[in-house]
């Protein structure tokens, strides 16, 4: 129980941060209504479902990518990162937490995404809609561990990416394959899969990130 | 409370700390002083638990939760206000009665009235204030401070000194300072590190 308080009072943290800096959401928000008004305008004709639906999830994945950047910018900006190692709880609740308010900006992001693409493109179908909610785990708590292993380093910018994005082509493979097949409950069960084991090794290995 | 035998630290090819001995009882106050770049702030980061030793052993009776730790950085956040702050350290560190131990450290280091404004708008000073704070307010039983006085005015460095001289006995101090002379009447033991 204690541990889901601390989580909690750590997400609260971040999400007061970003209603006060508002650096984050803002500019994930205007990079995925960019990428799809640029690739409305771009695109010759009418692109098929099949061509766009890739299309809507290289935006996800790059929106996410923005907002992983910043996870750990005000630890590592104003150093408090070693307050919170200090504190006598467990340091994955700082990963469980930076996790949860990063899928709050993506999933704000989101909110505003999935109806853009229906606009400009194509419906967007429950099974989508289910693979995005899955697939969102998976970045956010690959990503946010990958972010704090980045953050220690001088090239972080560069390396978050370059960690990223080979550990996300899986996300990517179940969430077109769930949204394009009729029958999208295997690829379901794979990003399910995916989430439930990263998810895993994420909580067992993040003090080793954090502690030096 | 603290014991380090043939303690050193390498940062790649640099050694930063070189076979220090140490034993620092309960209710010692060891003052540690040095020219900058002798290690002062590499073995207090390593005696607080936030580093590692390369080379030697270090046994600390406390745990995490009953170390105070103040840096050169105060661990808080900009964004935030002084009361969120220290609700959330009070939170971490599962303090019972928090809202009166936050409101007891403020009301000690002045703050009270500034409880409400973001750290962003604090002076350096206040900012070394809210720092302490945060080292004092779950009370721990190992105090490692690394220049405190740091940024500090008269009245905060008097501040200080007195919440020093409360504790002097009941806790534990390592302490590093440039200005051994201001705690010299609490020290028990000193240590001079070489550059």
């Amino acid at each position: 129980m204690s541990y889901v308080r601390d989580v909690g009072a750590l997400a609260r943290k971040d999400l007061l941060l970003e209603l006060r800096a508002r650096d984050t959401l803002p500019a994930m928000l205007l990079f995925v209504a960019a990428v799809f008004v640029v690739f409305h305008f771009a695109l010759p004709g009418t692109p098929s479902r099949l061509e766009t639906t890739g299309l809507l999830w290289v935006a996800i994945l790059f929106t996410a990518l923005l907002g992983l950047g910043r996870a750990f910018v005000p630890e590592r900006e104003q150093r408090t990162l070693d307050g919170l190692v200090l504190a006598p709880c467990d340091r994955s609740a700082i990963w469980l937490a930076k996790s949860l308010a990063t899928l709050a900006f993506l999933a704000a992001a989101e909110v505003v995404a999935l109806p853009l693409y229906a606009l400009f493109f194509h419906s967007v179908a429950g099974a989508t809609v289910l693979a995005v909610v899955l697939a969102d785990l998976g970045i956010c708590g690959v990503g946010t561990f990958l972010g704090a292993m980045a953050v220690a380093t001088r090239a972080r910018d560069l390396l978050l990416p370059l960690l990223f994005l080979p550990l996300a082509v899986p996300i990517v493979v179940g969430a077109v394959g769930a949204s394009v097949v009729a029958s999208p409950g295997r690829y379901l069960g794979f990003l399910g899969l995916y989430d439930l084991l990263f998810a895993v090794v994420c909580w067992a290995s993040f003090e080793y990130v954090v502690a030096e | 409370m603290l014991t380090a035998r043939r303690l050193g630290k390498r940062y790649g090819e640099k050694r930063v700390l070189r076979r220090i001995d140490l034993v620092l009882p309960r209710g010692g106050f060891l003052v540690v002083t040095g020219p900058n770049g002798a290690g002062k702030t590499t073995l207090l980061r390593i005696c607080a638990g936030l580093a590692q030793p390369t080379e030697g052993t270090i046994e600390r009776e406390a745990t995490r939760a009953q170390v105070g730790y103040l840096g050169h950085d105060p661990l808080v956040y900009r964004e935030l206000t002084a009361l969120e702050n220290l609700e959330l350290y009070g939170r971490l560190y599962r303090l019972p009665e928090r809202r009166e131990r936050v409101g007891m450290v403020l009301e000690r280091f002045g703050l009270w009235e500034a409880r409400h404004e973001r750290v962003a708008s604090y002076s350096r000073g206040m900012t070394q204030r809210l720092a302490l704070c945060r080292v004092l307010l779950h009370d721990p039983e190992l105090l490692v401070l690394d220049e405190p006085y740091s940024a500090l005015d008269e009245a905060g460095a008097e501040l200080l000194d007195a919440q020093l001289a409360e504790l002097r006995g009941e806790r534990t101090f390592l302490l590093a300072t440039h200005d051994p002379a201001r705690v010299e009447p609490l020290a028990s033991a000193a240590l001079a590190l070489a550059s």
